[in-house]
């Protein structure tokens, strides 16, 4: 039992700061060959985990972002009758060649390529209750056949498919069953300046502490519809470093707050709460218990 | 120790089944958890559970396997700081190999899927099935329908004791009334029409003229298809109905999430429908409107869907002034109400929540039945009154 594995790992990478239970996650299906259903909250970064794990194993990525209107299907393949029908009429090509006129999609392409690639699947939750059901099969056994010309396509390298959900909808069970899981649980205060320091490196720290406490203080209150999540502050840090905001005003105002919260609804709460007199924390020891151990 | 964590985790009522088992277990034979009890509980944990609505479960039930802590563990922390301890992993290391030594996985796999295509043959043969795999014959590495054997001790047990468990109870559809499995029952409620702008290319139809036109391309568009149905729904609320107000308001939920529907209006009354429904679950009067309006506005063709019980006094539903609100009078009796609507709407349907066998012991239950199609408020039930409703044939009473 004690030999070592023989697949590439994940550790992460520069521009991603993952959790131990995530890398994890990410090995577990990269090694079983199962697809990685990712859940969690907006902007926790389910999205760019792909994008990371491909860089990170140094393979290729293709992606699939699911509509309301995507058919399963379509992502294997289209045949395109319409331009069949066209270049018959107008002898513009060779149509004795059906083949010519299917176009693979995101999951076809990445059976037919020699290499093994990371597909993503993108908020798999937005399409029709039956679309993952649909595409079980072809997901568990890699392979498929184009009805029109009764070639199979067999993966040669099974891919690593990393699918995201939002929530919005329930997954059916059969298809939950195939997936290995993982909750992008939000970031604590630690890993969260870990993530920042990616994206803005040597912030000043006592400039950090101020805004996470802001950003915090807002997560926690319960009146705000959507919660400002990691993008947000991301994006939010970049915007007061470009103003070259001052630690005194950071400390007492919430400058830029458009960055943050995104709801008309919200940020008139937050105004309603400065002008009946409320008080901005300004230390971690303003934000109760949880922060303060 | 291991299968501890597995029944754990299904008695905990978390979903968890052999596909999943098999996914830890080829986990653990690769050493993904490196050896190390904190990665352990990551691996197990994502391929065992599929919803962070069962994390806190897993945690109390992953404690109570591999710790013994007994009932409720306060904080996740604490499970945290304990598993990142190396000192509570030596003990487990040991038990852990001795338990995997004994498995191959491959040959597991193997003999799972034989018994599952030899089920797959035999339809009437559940019991019969269930008895054998639960003699577990396959010895340290053997098997039963819901888990695998890894080391330890066989337990015997009779295929009676197994059905007894009722371990299969979760897979019964008439049992559960799941979101999922009703929007899925209610998709089949619609009437695809074609109506509107054309703007689809109808593929059969222009090779057709194109034919017809000597090889010149003419492309013919068509209205996209869309859902005709127009859905009224009368509920019961309150009274007799509180315990089914869980199912209930999942079915609300579910049919306002189906947006593929034309219309789609409620009301809401409570144990009869008499002059007055509300258009609010509360029943305030300023928010009623009067039951004939309905009527009025709404033609034949909107398919009615009443959910109720239909269990009242039978003075409520026979007697003019029966309505047992005080906050509405009414002079027409409960049933010529119904009767009214039954006749109004070309298809009606009575949804039941109370189980099928007590409807013939209840008076007006029985009475109700037959102006309407009754069927019972479970999935296979929902299923069977959209097929009434959308259908190709009207079914049950007729009126006279």
């Amino acid at each position: 039992m004690s030999k070592p594995s023989e697949f590439e790992k994940f550790t992460g990478t520069e521009g991603y700061i993952a959790s131990r239970a995530l890398l994890e996650a990410v090995n577990c299906a990269v090694a079983l060959e199962r697809p990685l259903l990712i859940k969690g909250e907006p902007g926790t970064g389910k999205t760019l985990l792909a994008q990371h794990v491909a860089e990170g194993l140094g393979l290729p990525m293709e992606s699939w972002h699911i509509k309301s209107t995507s058919k399963a299907n379509e992502g294997l393949y289209v045949y395109d009758t319409v331009q069949r029908l066209n270049d018959a009429r107008f002898g513009s090509g060779d149509v004795s060649d059906i083949r010519k006129y299917i176009r693979h999609g995101p999951l076809g392409r990445v059976f037919a390529a020699a290499d093994r690639h990371v597909l993503l699947i993108d908020e798999i939750d937005k399409a029709d209750l039956e679309f993952p059901n649909d595409i079980l099969l072809e997901l568990d056994e890699m392979r498929f056949t184009v009805m029109e010309t009764g070639d199979e396509i067999v993966a040669k390298q099974r891919p690593v498919v990393i699918i995201t959900s939002n929530n919005e909808k329930e997954l059916p069970d059969a298809f939950l069953r195939r997936c290995i899981f993982h909750f992008i649980d939000f970031p604590d205060v630690n890993l969260m300046k870990e993530i920042v320091d990616v994206h803005h490196p040597n912030l000043d720290t006592t400039l950090l502490d101020q805004v996470l406490i802001k950003f915090y203080w807002l997560r926690g209150q319960n009146e705000l519809r959507k919660k400002p999540s990691t993008s947000e502050l991301i994006d939010w840090i970049s915007v007061l470093l470009r103003s070259g905001i001052s630690q005194d005003q950071m400390t007492s105002h919430l400058p830029f707050l458009g960055s943050l919260l995104k709801n008309e609804q919200d940020t008139e709460a937050l105004s309603k709460y400065a002008d009946s007199g409320g008080e901005l924390p300004k230390d971690w020891s303003d934000l109760g218990p949880r922060y303060n151990q | 120790m291991f299968l501890d964590l597995f029944y754990g985790l299904r008695e905990s009522g978390v979903p968890v089944g052999m596909q999943e088992w098999m996914m830890l277990v080829e986990a653990l034979k690769k050493n993904l958890h490196g050896s190390n009890l904190m990665s352990f509980y990551n691996i197990s944990r994502s391929c065992l559970v599929k919803s962070e609505a069962y994390f806190d479960a897993f945690d109390r039930v992953f404690a109570r396997t591999f710790h013994g802590v007994e009932g409720e563990l306060s904080a996740s922390e604490e499970l945290l700081d304990w598993l990142n301890d190396p000192k509570n992993f030596d003990g487990l290391t040991d038990e852990q190999r001795a338990a995997l030594e004994h498995l191959d996985a491959d040959e597991l796999m193997r003999r799972y899927w034989e018994t599952l295509e030899e089920q797959d043959e035999r339809h009437d043969g559940g019991g019969r099935w269930v008895g054998t795999g639960g003699h577990s014959p396959f010895g340290h590495g053997g098997e039963h329908p819901t888990g695998i054997r890894v080391g330890g001790q066989s337990q015997r047990r009779s295929a009676m004791k197994v059905a007894e468990d009722r371990r299969f109870r979760d897979y019964r559809t008439d049992a559960t009334l799941d979101i999922r499995a009703t929007k899925l029952a209610l998709k089949k409620l619609r009437n695809l029409t074609r109506q509107g702008p054309s703007d689809e290319l109808d593929l059969d139809e222009s090779i057709d003229e194109t034919c017809r036109n000597g090889g010149e391309i003419e492309l013919v568009f068509r209205p996209e298809r869309i859902n005709n149905v127009r859905l009224l729904l009368f509920m019961d609320v309150g009274g007799t109905m509180d315990p089914y107000y869980e199912p209930v308001s999942r079915l609300l939920t579910a049919l306002h999430e189906e947006r593929g529907l034309r219309d789609f209006k409620a009301y809401y009354f409570h144990n009869c429908i008499y002059e007055m429904v509300g258009t609010t679950a509360d029943l305030y009067r300023k928010d009623a409107v009067p039951t004939a309006d309905v009527l009025r506005r709404l033609d034949e063709r909107w398919k009615c869907l009443i959910v109720g019980d239909g269990a009242m006094h039978p003075a409520e539903l026979m007697q003019e002034r029966g309505n047992i609100n005080p906050r509405y009078e009414s002079d027409t009796r409960g049933i010529d109400w119904l009767w009214r609507i039954a006749k109004h709407f070309n298809r009606s349907v009575w949804l039941n929540p109370d189980p099928k066998q007590v409807w013939d012991t209840n008076q007006t239950t029985r009475a109700i039945s037959t102006l309407f199609p009754m069927y019972p408020l479970t999935v296979d039930g929902i299923a069977d009154a959209v097929g009434s409703l959308v259908g190709a044939k009207p079914q049950g009473p007729k009126l006279h």
